[in-house]
């Protein structure tokens, strides 16, 4: 077992967990933050994606204890004040889901593109989105949520 | 001639075993846990019997009650259905309907679902049975609760109910103005009403709240993580289990060492049987417990791909009951040695996987003897049914409660990952949580049938089809007949043994029926040098298949352009479980034989459109989960062994996979609504394979058409995707 302190959405959390531990199980298990997936456990879905420090990563191949320091952010970190972000607003709006399963690590990863990238394009968001699977089909949807946050005026410091 | 309900034979065949049990709360004691109001309760109208004729299953349906609607003294609508929420969006969809009928605001209806313990028996969520037969029967029972409240304001007022209305959650009488609200009508009152007969329900033409675009019930929750789905529940004391799985399939346990696992701290060993689990207070501890158990298995020799095909055209082992054929019309030898142009091929499918993106999960929990399973599943009653033959206790001691889960496809009829949790969950004494990893869920779920297709057809030169032979191995009757107009047919599914764990999935095995006939039909088409779209037409009467058929080309703009050796044009369609479909696609054809489909316009009517934009959505679905099945999914298997039971590489269609897509929706306000989450996935396949044919001149019958690699067994597509 390890003792280590984690930063997840702007609160210092202390976690006991065995050293390799992945973070996915540690924010699911340990500090009960479920909006974080599991599709895989293996990186190839996308489902369990978190931000660090801003940076996409899959948190079921990211051990905990190396994600000290960090900044994470999970979907459950991206509503302020009560206001859902310009990504998840434009999700709803797009109604870019079916069984909602895959919708906080395309969050995730979206948020990420648009802070990097704020207008890109379809090839941009097909490129970097490639990694997150929607097995109910919903991409069209959310290459369209993508685009309407990377419109939204609100989008500037809010994601 | 004998016409069969290929649907019901074929669920009945894979998966579903039903043992239909009654619903066992007393009406009294139900309105008691309301403490008043108004309850409508409707008695089962056996919708599956009167359109089968017979039982399903080999059991009676149950003919008590087949829902509950409850209003209570503060207005709040709740429905109670057997029916779940896979992402189909059937939630918003039915609670539309009720707020349609009831004349109340969509927000005041709340859905209880999948829940054992509070809705009516149901047989499951699959088929696409929950518009046609859920659909109407709670509208009947909305349609009586607002008779019934009008009934009640006019004994109050003294007035005759014909002269009142009813609008947004009250009853008007328009002479004075007054009106009262359905609250205040139920407040204090404990009304009891059982519907069975007719009740005029609101035409499609009128409906305001029906036949838009609400948005999906809690969408907010889901966006924001708040959704609990079944692997997300958490239960005080909770421990995390884990199964040990067999070295095959069909293995037998020869020895096992649970010692190691034994001096895990905190890992509690479970032996039942071949059943050996570890729970522990986290999955980090339980996974270690489980790799330090240490088991031999004896697997036997088992067929892989390479034997598929073979094996699926022997007849089964032990015997099953003579079907025989599906359809028999005229004579197919006479028709076939008077026609010009006589065709003979044969198709293949192979298994693929469902890979929802959760998969099976449960949480088991036991109270007093009361065991409760959360768990994610297609058949909560189903599951019920297994728990409690598995554990020997009695109905009342389980209950069965499915959140809106991580999706099906089918793929969810069964309870594994449900009794397993409860077996350790009895051991330990600890509620317990089962998640199966993906590895298990590619290897000890089931699969879509694989199949083989072979397909004899005879044409005059004109065009006219004169002869039609279609036999299925394997794969399933779903679809099986074709909709064009032979006059000498025989049809005919061959149950096989198959070598896979096979069960329901997405349209059951209308795709592989579709893939076979599409293709066929295309095959003639070009025989008898006919535009394909043109050929079909000349040989198909039904006027709803027409109209897809010719919305699509349109929209498309079909026959605008020529196909190249790059880039090619396809066509197809279909009929299935009340919809009708027309796919077009344009395909691209890279120098090194890479495909790429580019374009897709799909036309789809399925009656009056409940939800145009939850429609839009499963149709869209459809389109891209067929694009895997049709160019790269394939279950790779020998000995018992799963070869490749991961993402890397099990490919599912990726963004990048994506063709530009367009959906033209037909919204038949004259007919009823027929389910639409599955028969949309029918003809991508055949329309691709049909547009490679276009631009190369080379006819794949094999899906997929184009595997990642040259696959043992697999006819070796020269096309990569
Ligand atoms: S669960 Fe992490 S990538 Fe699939
Ligand atoms: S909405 Fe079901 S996996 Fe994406």
């Amino acid at each position: 077992m390890a003792d280590f302190v984690l930063k997840v959405n702007g609160t210092e959390l202390h976690v006991s967990a065995p050293a390799d531990e992945s973070l996915l199980f540690v924010l699911r298990d340990r500090l009960n933050l479920t909006g974080t997936k599991y599709g895989c456990g293996e990186g190839q879905c996308g489902a369990c994606t978190v931000l660090l420090d801003g940076q996409p990563a899959r948190s079921c191949i990211t051990p905990a204890s190396g994600a000290a320091g960090t900044n994470i952010t999970t979907i459950e970190g991206l509503e302020q004040n009560g206001q859902v972000s310009p990504v998840q607003q434009a999700f709803l709006e797009e109604g870019a889901f079916q069984c909602g399963y895959c919708t906080s690590g395309m969050v995730l990863s979206a948020t990420a593109l648009l802070r990097k990238t704020p207008h890109p394009t379809d090839e941009q968001i097909v490129a970097h989105m490639d990694g997150n699977i929607c097995r109910c089909g919903t991409y069209p949807r959310i290459i369209d949520a993508v685009k309407r946050a990377s419109q939204s005026p609100a989008k500037a410091g809010g994601q | 001639m004998k016409v069969r309900d290929a649907l019901l034979d074929e669920l009945a065949q894979h998966t579903i075993d039903d043992k239909p049990y009654w619903f066992r709360l007393d009406r009294r004691d139900f309105l008691k846990l309301f403490g008043g109001g108004l309850l409508v309760c409707l008695a089962d109208v056996s919708t599956w019997a009167q359109e089968s004729g017979r039982n399903f299953g080999g059991h009676e349906l149950p003919k008590d009650i087949a829902s509950w609607l409850h209003i209570a003294a503060d207005g709040r609508v709740t429905v109670f259905t057997g029916k779940v929420e896979v992402g189909q969006n059937i939630r918003t969809s039915l609670a539309q309907q009720v707020a349609e009928e009831l004349r109340v605001p969509f927000d005041t209806i709340t859905m209880v679902m999948g829940d054992t313990d509070l809705v009516p028996w149901d047989a499951g969520t699959f088929g696409s049975r929950t518009t046609p037969t859920m659909g109407p029967q709670l509208r009947t029972m909305a349609a009586a609760a607002r008779d019934m409240l009008i009934e009640t304001a006019a004994a109050r007022w003294k007035v005759d109910p014909a002269t009142l209305t009813a609008a947004d959650a009250k009853v008007t009488n328009p002479r004075n103005g007054h009106s009262l609200t359905y609250g205040e009508l139920t407040r204090g009152e404990k009304l009891m009403k059982t519907v069975s007969g007719e009740v005029a329900l609101t035409p499609a033409s009128d409906w305001k709240v029906a036949g838009t675009a609400v948005p999906k019930v809690n969408g907010r929750d889901f966006v924001t993580g708040k959704h609990k789905y079944p692997s997300d529940i958490v239960r005080p004391g909770m421990m995390f289990g884990k199964v040990l799985r067999p070295a095959g399939f069909n293995a037998t346990l020869v020895s096992v060492d649970t010692s190691g696992a034994e001096k895990i701290s905190g890992a509690k060993v479970v032996q039942d049987g071949n059943f050996i689990a570890v729970a522990a207070a986290d999955a980090s501890t339980a996974e270690s417990a489980l790799s330090a158990l240490r088991a031999t298995w004896n697997v036997p020799a088992q067929p892989s791909n390479k034997e598929l095909f073979a094996l699926l055209k022997q007849p089964p082992a032990t015997q099953q009951e003579d079907r025989g054929p599906e359809h028999v019309s005229g004579s197919v030898p006479q028709a076939m040695a008077s026609a010009l142009i006589q065709l003979h091929q044969q198709y293949t499918v192979q298994y693929i996987a469902h890979a929802p993106l959760e998969p099976r999960a449960a949480v088991a929990e036991w109270v007093s003897g009361k065991l409760t399973v959360w768990t994610g599943t297609q058949r909560p009653f189903g599951v019920r049914d297994e728990l409690m033959a598995a554990f020997h206790i009695p109905v009342e001691q389980v209950r069965v409660i499915q959140p809106d889960m991580g999706s099906g496809y089918g793929g969810k009829h069964t309870g594994e990952a449900a009794v397993e949790a409860a077996r350790l969950a009895k051991a330990t004494g600890k509620p317990v949580k089962v998640v199966w990893t993906r590895e298990e869920e590619f290897t000890w779920a089931y699969f879509r049938p694989a199949g083989l297709i072979e397909i004899s057809s005879g044409a005059q030169h004109d065009g006219t089809l004169v002869a039609w032979e279609h036999h299925n191995y394997n794969s399933g009757p779903a679809a099986i007949t074709t909709p064009y107009n032979v006059a000498n047919q025989l049809i005919q599914f061959h149950p096989a043994n198959s070598p896979l764990r096979q069960g329901s999935y997405r349209s059951l095995a209308a795709t592989a029926n579709h893939f076979a006939r599409e293709s066929h039909m295309d095959e003639v088409a070009h025989a008898v040098g006919m535009d394909p779209l043109e050929f079909r037409m000349k040989n198909l009467s039904d006027p709803r298949l027409r109209a897809v058929f010719q919305t699509a080309a349109e929209k498309f703009g079909w026959g605008g352009s020529k196909s190249t050796s790059q880039r090619g044009f396809g066509i197809a369609g279909g009929t299935d479980k009340g919809g009708y479909v027309a796919t077009c696609v344009e395909v691209e054809i890279n120098p090194d034989k890479k495909i790429k489909i580019r374009r897709v316009v799909q036309a789809w009517e399925s009656g009056a459109i409940v939800n145009p934009d939850g429609l839009r959505n499963q149709v869209g679905g459809a389109i891209v989960q067929a694009i895997g099945g049709a160019l790269f999914e394939s279950i790779q298997f020998a000995n018992g062994r799963i070869l490749n039971p991961h993402f890397a590489q099990y490919r599912v269609p990726r963004f990048s996979d994506t063709p530009q897509i367009e959906i033209v929706l037909i919204d038949r306000k004259d007919l009823p609504s027929a389910g639409a989450g599955e028969s949309g996935i029918v003809g991508l396949a055949p329309a691709v394979g049909n547009a490679i044919f276009a631009a190369t001149g080379t006819r794949l019958r094999n899906m997929p058409m184009a595997p990642p690699s040259a696959a043992s067994g697999e006819t070796v597509s020269m096309f990569r995707s």
